[in-house]
């Protein structure tokens, strides 16, 4: 976010008029040029703006709206490149402005790896319109036929006689051309492409590079109180009494207030508790410190993890509900030559991205506004809305730079707080959770138990593969009586395994959750193709073949999975198939190229200790391969993993690359180190030293990603994809290493020797 | 009252002792660049510079800050031009970013100390910033590129 677009109405503030303006993002020291900056970031406000995405003024400076989140992917930058381009303007002269929530732009829930795959044709649609009228404004100056003009790097060009008009110069004559009949809009061809295939430097980067960049914990707006809130200790926990006498003796306190506590189901709800209102953060906490709660705990106070997780074990255990089926699995394992069987179990997970939840919110006289690293704004109006009786239209969510979401923060409970409080303080308010906060209070990852019996014939061929999955359902938090796994669940890993396997049968058992269930950068795929791409690689232990060929032979000849008559129903991440048909051989290539450009044979050859996984999800396909060694201490490094990729077309490289490269440390934050566990219903891990993630002495020591794109394909997702094979890689050369079959999540509570 | 100097400006400060210097630089100061991560030293994303060494201001109370040098990510180089934030932008080292400044600030106080780091010394000193996206690679190269050591992405 650039200097500017932080600038905030000091006016608006001062006068009690709420800003329109999408640009006002915590007000900080105004220079003198404020107002100028804020008028020249709102499309609606430029010269000319024809459509909610772009706007030009006549000095030339173009304005392109990016109504998704910025949590680290690049899109604030990718998509405006994508209108840019096709609008042939001079990336030097664009500056992005961030969205408001609103349904005017469509959905502006920032995840399911969705953005370029939704909205790049929209950006280009958008940037190909404006480029038309500003020709046809020209066209129509020169007195000229429209096809001797042409838009180019930011000017119309005459081709006859090579005269020339600015953007900027043509901005007001092309404000009053009639919007073009979509067949007079031609897309550029790939070959003309100025932007899309190669990148941009990040509109954010400099900002971020100096700290001027804003996120959520930095938005300050005058007038503004901290608050710091005492949550139950156990999700369904009430307050059934509290002392805060030496609270108020703390400086800087000025009062304490409750918040009543979510009923279930929990959905988006604040979680209710105490909050301490103070002059400053530390303040806060510290008369948070003082106060004295006492909790009715609720029926979740008597769970504890390692029964509970026995609980999932026995259910994967027995038959559950069938969720696919081809063949006759019971068949099939009755005539095998070899039958083998393994139960593998996830922990529970939590996000923590580097920026806990925050928010600020401003109540008066029935309107919010609010300032919030959220992944989902018009989440954020419906829940405020909610919250406090409002209609959602009553509630603008300006919307920060996101230190990080992978999920958190499309739940929005943390707004809702904010808004909350600043109703019943008459001030703004601030919300900025503890660390502890944030591991204690999450919408967790789910825990899973996974159970898996399969069959070989005497080439040691799977002719039937039986699997059973158990975890507590996302539908949870929304549905008290969820306990099963739905279709896009389901649909990530489990009904669309894509082996060649002729009886075949994948069932779903149920869980009932204690704590909220959310979904996290991959959501069920994280389980899923850790159980399935280390079972396999059992199978080509037991069968004695190289892994990967057998991984290769088992997925079988190319084709294009449907899974009908198998799968009631087959969700494709909401596409239809025609258009995203899920292709093996798109699948099979990956793997090549990954095991190709990793050296694996040459590494298995040299007994280095490499393993595979690979896994289509969100529409992409990704193949990785993971090379560990073990030292003296029994640490595990990870030297290096290979990954390739097909997510079709690139737009941004560098940016799809820096997520696989991510996604691999993500990936071995799983696999090494994540587990959340619970102790009589109160989540046990508080901080980085309980619940540590990948740091550079754990990470990879080089990820080398390989872009393999089908070209003709459409482009799909790359947020997340890279992160579901790294587990199962890493575990499958853990066993290449040590000859130890390990089937639990983390790699740390397991003994390697 | 205690007195300290804030990328070279004089402060004074007459509140709790005990708070926090990132508190202070953050709410009193509005210097949010540095940032919030953990509260107990385990993630750096809150480092400065106290007289000239890396520290993590969560954990530095205010009484130790008295006399003291601090320097910000905003005092760290006029606009970005200081070696760990030019070769940072040159190979896009930030994702989210948020981390970033304990990042550039943790890598601009080892090479001061360690002008050509080797790569144990970058990864010892490094080791305690988590980043949550995971950019450690591109922070090693771009560690390397500001010690004049040119070096490419790996991917």
């Amino acid at each position: 976010m650039s200097a500017r677009v932080r600038l905030a109405s000091r006016r608006d503030f001062l006068s009690g008029v709420f800003s329109a303006g999408a640009l006002v993002l915590g007000a900080r020291f105004l220079p003198a040029d404020a107002a100028e900056a804020e008028s020249s970031l709102d499309v609606t406000k430029m010269t000319w703006n024809p459509s909610v995405w772009v706007g030009l003024n006549h000095d030339g400076s173009v304005v392109i709206v990016s109504h998704r989140s910025e949590m680290g992917t690049g899109i604030r930058t990718s998509l405006p490149m994508v209108l840019a381009d096709e609008m042939e303007a001079d990336w030097a002269r664009v500056r992005v402005e961030q969205a408001v929530g609103s349904d005017k732009y469509g959905s502006q829930d920032t995840d399911g790896s969705c953005s370029i795959r939704d909205f790049s044709e929209t950006m280009r649609e958008a940037g190909a319109t404006a480029r038309t009228l500003l020709v046809n404004a020209a066209a129509a100056r020169w007195q000229v036929p429209l096809d001797e003009c042409q838009g180019l790097n930011h000017q119309v060009l005459h081709k006859k006689s090579g005269r020339k008009l600015g953007y900027g110069e043509l901005a007001e004559a092309a404000s009053k051309q009639p919007l073009p009949h979509n067949s007079t809009i031609q897309l550029k061809k790939p070959s003309e492409f100025r932007y899309i295939g190669k990148g941009v430097p990040g509109v954010d980067l400099k900002d971020v590079c100096t700290g001027r960049a804003v996120y959520g914990f930095d938005v300050q707006v005058p007038g503004m109180v901290y608050a710091s809130i005492e949550r139950a200790p156990v999700l369904g926990g009430a307050l059934r009494s509290f002392d805060d006498s030496q609270t108020k003796l703390v400086k800087g306190v000025e009062q304490t207030v409750t918040i009543d506590h979510a009923k279930p189901p929990y959905g988006f709800q604040a979680l209710g508790g105490i909050a301490v209102i103070a002059s400053n953060t530390w303040a806060a906490a510290q008369g948070r410190k003082k106060l004295k709660a006492e909790w009715d705990l609720g029926p979740n106070a008597i769970v504890q993890t390692e029964s509970y997780k026995r609980d999932l074990i026995e259910t994967a255990s027995k038959p559950q509900k069938v969720v696919r089926k081809a063949g006759d699995v019971e068949a099939g394992l009755a005539g095998a030559a070899k039958t083998l069987e393994a139960t593998y179990y996830t922990p529970l997970l939590a996000h923590a991205s580097m920026e806990p939840p925050a928010a600020v919110a401003m109540y008066r006289e029935g309107k919010v506004e609010a300032w919030a690293a959220t992944q989902s704004p018009q989440d954020v109006q419906k829940t405020v809305a909610e919250a406090l009786g409002l209609k959602p239209e009553d509630v603008t969510c300006h919307v920060t730079l996101l230190g990080g979401a992978f999920g958190r923060k499309s739940k929005p409970d943390y707004v809702a707080e904010a808004a909350i409080l600043s109703k019943k303080v008459g001030k703004p308010v601030k919300i900025s959770w503890t660390r502890e906060e944030d591991i204690h209070f999450d919408f967790y990852h789910s825990t899973s138990a996974m159970y898996f019996k399969a069959g070989l014939d005497a080439g040691g061929k799977p002719v039937a593969w039986l699997q059973r999955s158990v975890f507590p359902p996302i539908g949870s938090t929304f549905d008290g009586k969820s306990v099963y796994g739905d279709d896009g669940e389901m649909g990530m890993g489990w009904t669309d395994v894509p082996f060649d396997i002729a009886n075949f049968q994948a069932e779903n058992g149920p869980a009932k959750p204690h704590v909220r269930i959310g979904w996290l950068r991959s959501v069920a795929n994280v389980y899923h193709a850790f159980g399935v791409q280390c079972f396999v690689d059992e199978l080509a232990q037991a069968a004695g073949k190289d892994p990967v060929e057998y991984w290769l032979a088992t997925l079988g000849p190319a084709r294009k999975l449907d899974f009908k008559g198998q799968v009631q129903k087959f969700t494709n991440y909401g596409k239809p198939v025609d258009q995203y048909p899920f292709d093996t051989a798109r699948l099979q290539r990956v793997a090549e190229a990954a095991a190709e450009r990793s050296g694996w044979a040459n590494k298995r050859a040299n007994k280095r200790a490499v393993g595979f996984a690979a896994h289509h999800s969100f529409l992409t396909y990704v193949a990785a391969v993971a090379e560990i060694d073990i030292d003296a201490n029994g640490k595990v490094r990870i030297p290096r993993v290979d990954i390739a990729v097909d997510c079709g077309p690139v737009i941004n490289p560098d940016r799809v690359k820096a997520q696989f490269e991510g996604a691999s440390v993500f990936g071995a934050s799983i696999a090494l180190l994540g587990e959340i566990t619970v102790a009589d219903g109160r989540v046990r891990e508080g901080n980085f030293d309980k619940y540590p993630v990948a740091r550079m002495n754990d990470a990879p020591r080089e990820t080398h990603v390989h872009l393999v794109p089908t070209e003709d394909a459409l482009p799909t997702g790359a947020g997340e994809p890279g992160v579901p094979p790294m587990a199962p890689a890493i575990y499958n050369a853990v066993f290449a290493a040590t000859g130890k079959r390990l089937r639990e999540l983390p790699l740390r509570k397991q003994k390697l020797a | 009252m205690i007195q300290l100097k804030v990328n070279g400006a004089v402060r004074s400060y007459d509140g709790d002792p005990e708070m926090p210097l990132l508190w202070y630089l953050r709410d009193e100061l509005q210097l949010t660049g540095s940032k919030f991560g953990c509260g107990m030293g385990l993630c750096g994303a809150c480092t400065v510079h106290v007289n000239g060494e890396a520290a993590r201001s969560c954990l530095t109370p205010m009484s130790a800050a008295g006399g003291k040098e601090i320097t910000t990510i905003e005092g760290l180089g006029h606009d970005g031009a200081h070696a760990v934030q030019r070769a940072w932008e040159q190979i896009q080292v930030p994702q989210c970013g948020y981390c970033q400044s304990g990042q550039i600030m943790q890598a601009a106080a080892l090479l001061k100390q360690k002008p050509k780091p080797t790569d144990h010394d970058i990864e010892e000193a490094m080791s305690g910033n988590i980043c949550r996206c995971g950019t450690y690679q591109r922070i090693r190269a771009a560690i390397k590129i500001a010690a004049g050591e040119g070096a490419e992405v790996q991917s």
